[in-house]
């Protein structure tokens, strides 16, 4: 009868640690309310996503037809093929690349410049400039953007690539002052030993700064490059007043999707559906016009999340 | 040594100089024009632009005639003082869920950082358009048809924008996300075993140990969330500045004037964000 007990009791122990966990371990539980939590949100997040590559391999019929739902009943591309032709997809693509690609990177290495000199000299004045780079970051681009728009009317330089160029080149392109705080908080990280090695041995500040410095901030580099990539891209507010019909790009040419299509494919009089724009076509040009960010963002996802450590953004 | 010091200050000032030549060309003097511009009433014609002082004309019309405008405002802050507190929360939420030992820990956080990714304006426009984030079949559901029944009350009218834009919401808090998990991941293992041993449950270590630790980093997510907020082109306080920008009878100088009184409200908005939690925490040490 004791030994039973015993049994039971061991039993009860021993279930309760799976279940509940012991000081140090975590239970079964527990790991479950956590997977549940975190595959519960995760499709949340996901579930635009998953609708969008659903509903752009709809072909009318399966659009029309209720029962279907999740899973399309045929293979379906000719959405892609009229999105495609509306958006003019790959001279747009080349485009988009062209006026993203190059700010991105003046503003990359023109942060590096500024964060050094941050990081490693004093000079007069620094605080109150540390303070005006934050506040930049405040500002929103709709006060500054009226001027703007005289001074670059002035300057001829409406509608061209220096729009953008041109204030990135000088720190002041988008959120400039997020890519100037990585950089000064890598290069503060950074010892000071090697750089005074090397003025002993008669390097300048500048010789420093290209062949130390610069290439050990490669992570902060790559994540600053990315980041203002991906925020040049999907800039259209002030994309679309600086380039007018100029220059346009992939997130430009999805906001006026439903005028273009209207205009390449004029709906019939009375004929319903034919060319009429359905919800499947609008999907697959949304999708069309994210694809190049989710691939360039699945390559390089190692270094959007882990570089936010590496990088120091958080600081000490 | 002297002219070695003064060397220095000099090459510091140099590599910094591009951001100064571009703060002082391409944001302090925009600035002050506009607030200049503000104040006038701007004409465009074939030799230039012309302006002609009115005081406070334009602040006065948009506060008294332009209802529009004054509307939008406050059904901004009113969805502000919703949204922030919850993309907070959120965010915080997840970076603890991320900061566990558990599998696919790279597979979780690249699915979280996806919005950052890919939320430009006419694609959650798109999205949004197409009704795909609310949740989805609420309709049916008998809690949200009392609420539509009745959107008045003030509850009810939070539910329902909560309900309608939970994805959005949600979406915003990408690099909230990372701001926290990267402080969590920073935090002392140490004390987190000394408090074990002292008996201390994972909860009251949350609240006594984790939480006022990552105030910091809390109220950085505060700015940025508010900043990221405000400026999201598909505010529609941008929309009506912009309009009233190429609008003949408004024009420029209301347009200016419109968004200096944005930009003061998002500075307010900021300040009393900042004071509210920094008066919290004096609180609580003393």
């Amino acid at each position: 009868m004791q030994t039973k007990t015993q049994q039971v009791n061991k039993y009860y122990l021993k279930t309760k640690r799976m279940f509940l966990g012991m000081q140090g371990t975590d239970g079964l539980l527990y790991k479950l309310l956590i997977y549940g939590l975190l595959v519960g949100i995760g499709f949340v997040y996901l579930y635009p996503l998953l609708y969008m590559g659903v509903y752009s391999f709809k072909s009318l019929d399966d659009l029309l037809n209720p029962l279907v739902n999740w899973i399309p009943t045929q293979f379906y591309t000719g959405n892609y093929e009229q999105a495609n032709k509306v958006l003019n997809f790959f001279s747009t693509l080349m485009e988009t690349l062209y006026v993203t690609v190059l700010p991105a990177l003046a503003q990359t290495a023109v942060a590096a410049v500024v964060g050094y000199g941050l990081a490693r000299f004093d000079f007069r004045g620094k605080k109150i400039m540390f303070v005006l780079v934050l506040a930049t970051f405040i500002i929103p681009p709709q006060v500054t953007l009226i001027p703007r728009y005289i001074f670059f009317n002035e300057l001829n330089i409406l509608g061209s690539l220096s729009a953008f160029l041109l204030p990135a080149t000088f720190g002041q392109g988008l959120n400039s002052a997020i890519f100037i705080l990585i950089f000064y908080q890598f290069f503060r990280a950074v010892p000071k030993a090697l750089e005074e090695a090397a003025q002993l041995d008669g390097a300048g500040h500048f010789r420093i700064f290209f062949t130390i410095a610069l290439p050990m901030a490669l992570p902060a580099i790559i994540i600053s490059f990315l980041f203002s990539f991906v925020w040049y891209w999907n800039e259209t507010y002030l994309a679309a007043i600086y380039f007018g019909d100029a220059l346009t790009t992939l997130p430009l040419q999805l906001q006026k999707f439903v005028a273009t299509y209207q205009q390449m494919f004029p709906a019939e009089m009375g004929v319903s559906g034919g060319n009429q724009l359905n919800e499947g076509i609008k999907m697959a040009g949304t999708v069309l016009s994210i694809l190049p960010l989710l691939i360039v963002y699945f390559i390089t996802q190692r270094w959007f999340v882990e570089g936010v450590d590496r990088s120091g953004i958080t600081g000490e | 040594m002297k002219r070695l010091g003064n060397n220095r200050n000099l090459t510091g000032l140099l590599f910094v100089s591009p951001w100064i030549i571009g703060f002082l060309v391409f944001t302090a003097f925009p600035l002050l024009y506009s607030l200049f511009l503000s104040f006038q009433e701007v004409k465009i014609t074939t030799d230039g632009i012309k302006t002609n002082f009115v005081s406070f004309g334009n602040y006065e019309y948009a506060f008294s005639v332009d209802g529009t405008f004054v509307d939008r405002v406050l059904k901004y802050l009113e969805e502000m003082v919703i949204s922030v507190p919850i993309i907070i929360v959120f965010s915080l939420i997840i970076a603890l869920l991320l900061n566990q030992k558990i599998k696919f820990r790279g597979l979780f956080r690249t699915i979280f950082f996806l919005p950052v990714i890919i939320a430009s304006g006419p694609v959650i426009k798109e999205l949004i358009d197409q009704g795909i984030t609310t949740i989805p079949s609420i309709e049916q559901y008998a809690i949200y048809q009392a609420l539509n029944d009745n959107p008045d009350g003030f509850f009810n009218g939070i539910l329902l924008y909560l309900i309608k834009n939970l994805i959005v919401i949600l979406w915003y808090s990408g690099v909230q996300i990372l701001i926290f998990l990267a402080a969590l991941q920073k935090m002392d293992k140490q004390i987190f075993e000394a408090a074990k041993i002292d008996g201390a449950s994972n909860w009251e270590f949350f609240w006594k140990i984790t939480l006022p630790s990552l105030k910091p980093m809390i109220i950085v997510n505060l700015i940025y969330t508010i900043v990221t907020y405000s400026v999201f082109s598909l505010n529609p306080i941008i929309e009506h500045i912009q309009k009233n920008m190429f609008k003949v009878d408004t024009g420029y100088g209301y347009a200016s004037a419109l968004s200096w009184i944005y930009f003061l409200i998002i500075a307010a908005a900021l300040a009393i964000a900042v004071g509210v939690m920094t008066v919290k925490r004096k609180k609580k040490y003393t």
